[in-house]
């Protein structure tokens, strides 16, 4: 792969992208759950991204269409495609009612309690894709719901209802380990669709 | 009943992503509120353990060198040098202004054609093909509602050789799109559709079709949409599908 020959566009294309590579690299590997392929998606993100440049309209958000290319190619990756024929045909479509209220001792503050950050980590990595993504773009990338609605290409509506589920969906993940000292069992996501 | 309407937007603005108005008042009662504010807190704990957790995986040196390596830009060339370069550039340019843009939209057209194939094979090559598996027409078109940003008809094969198997989503250089996939005598035929206006190179419809493509393609723009007919079967067969697209759309 040679990127440096591109185009005269590079300069701009280049104090872009590259302040974003260790935080595409952490949702590339968070995606594949993969070293060799998140460096491979990472790579080929940044191949599109640079052809695809002169298409890009500055003073837009690059880091939202930067993401948004990196997912689109974990997509249509082998791996992208195995869980995206997985998908529930409405897994988020329908209306979320109001989230349950919360219990003071709740899972997160016991496993808080507990320091308990690789069981965080792995409930994360346990989750089904379209709410781990949907969840890290939120709390570590710190996107709006702007730029989470263009980085996914979906309504904000879809997503403020996928983003509570997706919550919701870890504290459930989460609950066992309130209930119980020992025994680092997570369990199983019940879908790993998109 | 006051604080279950607040918390059926605590996420919304623990997110910041309240209205201000919104949000002042939100605060306010928070303050006040034993309830909210444990719940508030306990989810700002979990936003934070998330950021803290999230922020898991870093790239290898050796990746990092890679990239570096392979995004840093070619030595600048000294300033007399590049008016020389720049001279020879220029008549380079004018020669070649002429036959750029057909070699650009060229090249961009066999790519959008090779992805088109790689997407039908892949799909192919897959143990479930489709995402809404239905012979159903007005199964399989719903399905698509939310997912893509546009609406498209879908034939009445009655009397054809064409089955509907279903369809599932698609994505062509960063475009969403539908891919519905028919049978034709146990040959699997895709049909692709994208907004014409959102494909990265111009299409004609009688654009030549590359020499390497092994498949039969038909593509036409219509109502704004660009459809791609392509499969193992002859083209007259192809062209009976498309037929029954464009009288459909």
């Amino acid at each position: 792969m040679d990127l440096s020959g591109a185009n005269l566009q590079f300069d701009s294309f280049e104090e872009l992208a590259i302040p974003l590579f260790d935080q595409l690299y952490n949702f590339a590997h968070w995606l594949t759950q993969n070293r060799d392929e998140a460096e491979d998606l990472v790579q080929e993100t940044y191949v599109k991204a640079l052809k695809g440049f002169s298409s890009f309209q500055l003073g837009t958000n690059f880091r939202a269409w930067i993401y948004r290319i990196l997912r689109n190619t974990f997509l249509t990756s082998r791996k992208g495609l195995k869980v995206a024929m997985t998908v529930p045909l409405d897994f988020d479509e329908e209306e979320e009612g109001p989230d349950p209220a919360i219990e003071h001792d709740t899972p997160e503050t016991l496993l808080l309690e507990r320091s308990s950050h690789e069981l965080l980590q792995k409930a994360i990595d346990e989750l089904p894709v379209h709410f781990r993504e949907i969840l890290l773009l939120c709390e570590v990338e710190e996107m709006s719901y702007q730029e989470i609605s263009e980085t996914l290409a979906v309504p904000i509506g879809t997503v403020m209802s996928r983003l509570s589920r997706a919550r919701q969906t870890l504290r459930n993940q989460l609950r066992p380990y309130s209930q119980q000292d020992a025994g680092p069992r997570v369990p199983r996501g019940t879908t790993h669709g998109l | 009943m006051v604080c279950e309407s607040w918390k059926a937007q605590l996420d919304t603005y623990l997110d910041g992503e309240g209205p201000q108005e919104e949000m002042r008042i939100f605060d306010a009662h928070v303050r006040n509120c034993p309830s909210c504010s444990a719940d508030a807190l306990s989810r700002v704990q979990l936003k934070r353990a998330i950021q803290v957790a999230g922020k898991r995986f870093t790239p290898s040196a050796e990746f990092r060198k890679r990239m570096q390596q392979n995004m840093a830009p070619k030595p600048r060339r000294s300033f007399r040098m590049g008016w020389i370069l720049a001279a020879a550039a220029a008549v380079v340019l004018v020669a070649g202004s002429l036959t750029s843009t057909y070699i650009g939209n060229r090249f961009g057209r066999d790519q959008v054609f090779s992805e088109i194939a790689d997407l039908h094979v892949a799909t192919l090559a897959s143990s479930s093909p489709v995402d809404v598996i239905s012979t159903d027409r007005h199964t399989v078109k719903p399905w698509f509602q939310g997912k893509i940003p546009f609406a498209f008809n879908l034939p009445e094969l009655q009397n054809s050789e064409f089955s509907l198997l279903g369809g599932r989503m698609t994505y062509l250089e960063q475009t969403p799109g539908a891919h519905l996939v028919y049978d034709e005598r146990k040959h699997h035929i895709s049909v692709f559709v994208f907004q014409e206006r959102s494909l990265p190179a111009r299409l004609s419809d009688n654009a030549p079709l590359p020499g390497t493509l092994s498949f039969n393609m038909e593509t036409w723009s219509q109502g704004g949409l660009r459809y791609f007919v392509i499969g193992d079967v002859s083209a007259a067969d192809i062209d009976s599908l498309a037929k029954l697209f464009r009288t459909a759309s």
